[in-house]
């Protein structure tokens, strides 16, 4: 992260990262996994589909985009995955569970909206 | 079967079942890669070898110095791959690692609801229930009920955290280290961390730990 080396920094100005080098989204932020149906190798179960949720944490460093990656296309299609956590009530109607209990997933960049 | 003479031979052991689709598709696929030089059959044997290392010995081995290292456990909580790697444990696969810890406040479990993704460079190869639909659909709905099967019961103030692995990262839970063990040694410790307990379906205890 550019922040994390102050001595560093200090020496120069800070450069221009590309765009998806740096995470669209931070800890804390409400995301929304899109419910759109690709055809092809995707990693985002269709049960959390639609469903909201917040960020908990990024993953780093970033990663290819599997869905590219599943046809042999991976150049240049790196993003951050991210830590989700979501509420069993919010993914489950009825849950029987108590309202504290959680779920937590990875989820690459191209499936989360704000919400 | 034990109790039966030892006077007379044995049947032979024989495989009469036909390979299924998959096993053949595998066997062409492979002897063409080897065919095509694009591997070895030494490649393929190596990397078999390789799996057969990775065992729970390895992550009750990372468990039992959490439980007596705070500042290791610090590092294993905040990198769980680099820790592991401090252990020469490599991650041949290219996965990271999330080591989640149980505290008398949460309770953790993982899944991989899509296919059977496991933190096999610590643990070796999952068990055959972690692969099989009935536990990959019902750890993310019923957590409890499959918990309460592995005979956890969870107190309801206590927060269920189901992680569901589908990509990159792998999990690893870090169970609570038992009452009465203070005077245990690392190894001691080492060997009470069952590959459940690590799943996350039960807690380590002092009565099954180091069982076979």
């Amino acid at each position: 992260m550019q922040d994390s080396h102050p001595a560093a920094q200090s020496l120069i100005s800070k450069p221009v990262w590309a765009l998806g080098e740096e995470p669209a989204f931070r800890p804390g932020a409400r995301v929304h996994v899109s419910s759109r149906s690709p055809i092809g190798h995707y990693r985002v179960p269709l049960y959390l589909r639609g469903k909201t949720g917040s960020v908990v944490s990024v993953i780093e460093p970033a990663g290819l985009n599997n869905e590219e990656e599943g046809f042999g296309r991976n150049a240049g299609g790196r993003r951050h995955y991210y830590r989700v956590g979501f509420e069993m009530s919010e993914v489950w109607a009825g849950y029987p569970g108590p309202v504290r209990d959680r779920l937590f997933i990875e989820v690459f960049e191209t499936w989360l909206e704000r919400a | 079967m034990f109790d039966h003479d030892h006077d007379h031979p044995h049947e032979p052991i024989v495989t009469a079942a036909r390979p299924s689709l998959y096993e053949i598709m595998e066997t062409a696929v492979r002897e063409l890669l080897i065919e095509r030089h694009l591997i070895g059959a030494h490649e393929i044997r190596r990397q078999i070898e390789v799996l057969d290392s990775r065992t729970p010995a390895l992550g009750g081995a990372i468990v039992a110095r959490a439980w007596i290292d705070p500042a290791f456990k610090a590092r294993l909580l905040a990198d769980g791959r680099g820790a592991c790697e401090e252990f020469g444990i490599s991650f041949y696969d290219d996965t990271s690692l999330i080591v989640l810890e149980n505290t008398e406040a949460v309770h953790n479990l993982i899944v991989c609801t899509l296919c059977s993704c496991y933190p096999r460079p610590v643990l070796g190869l999952p068990p055959d229930w972690y692969k099989l639909k009935p536990y990959r659909a019902r750890a993310i709905f019923e957590p409890r009920a499959v918990l309460a099967e592995f005979g956890t019961v969870i107190p309801a103030e206590v927060e269920v955290r189901v992680s569901d692995s589908t990509s990159m990262v792998r999990y690893l839970v870090l169970p609570r280290r038992p009452e009465g063990s203070d005077d245990f040694t690392e190894a001691e410790l080492a060997a009470l961390v069952t590959r459940d307990a690590m799943i996350g379906v039960v807690p380590v205890n002092l009565i099954d730990g180091a069982s076979p």
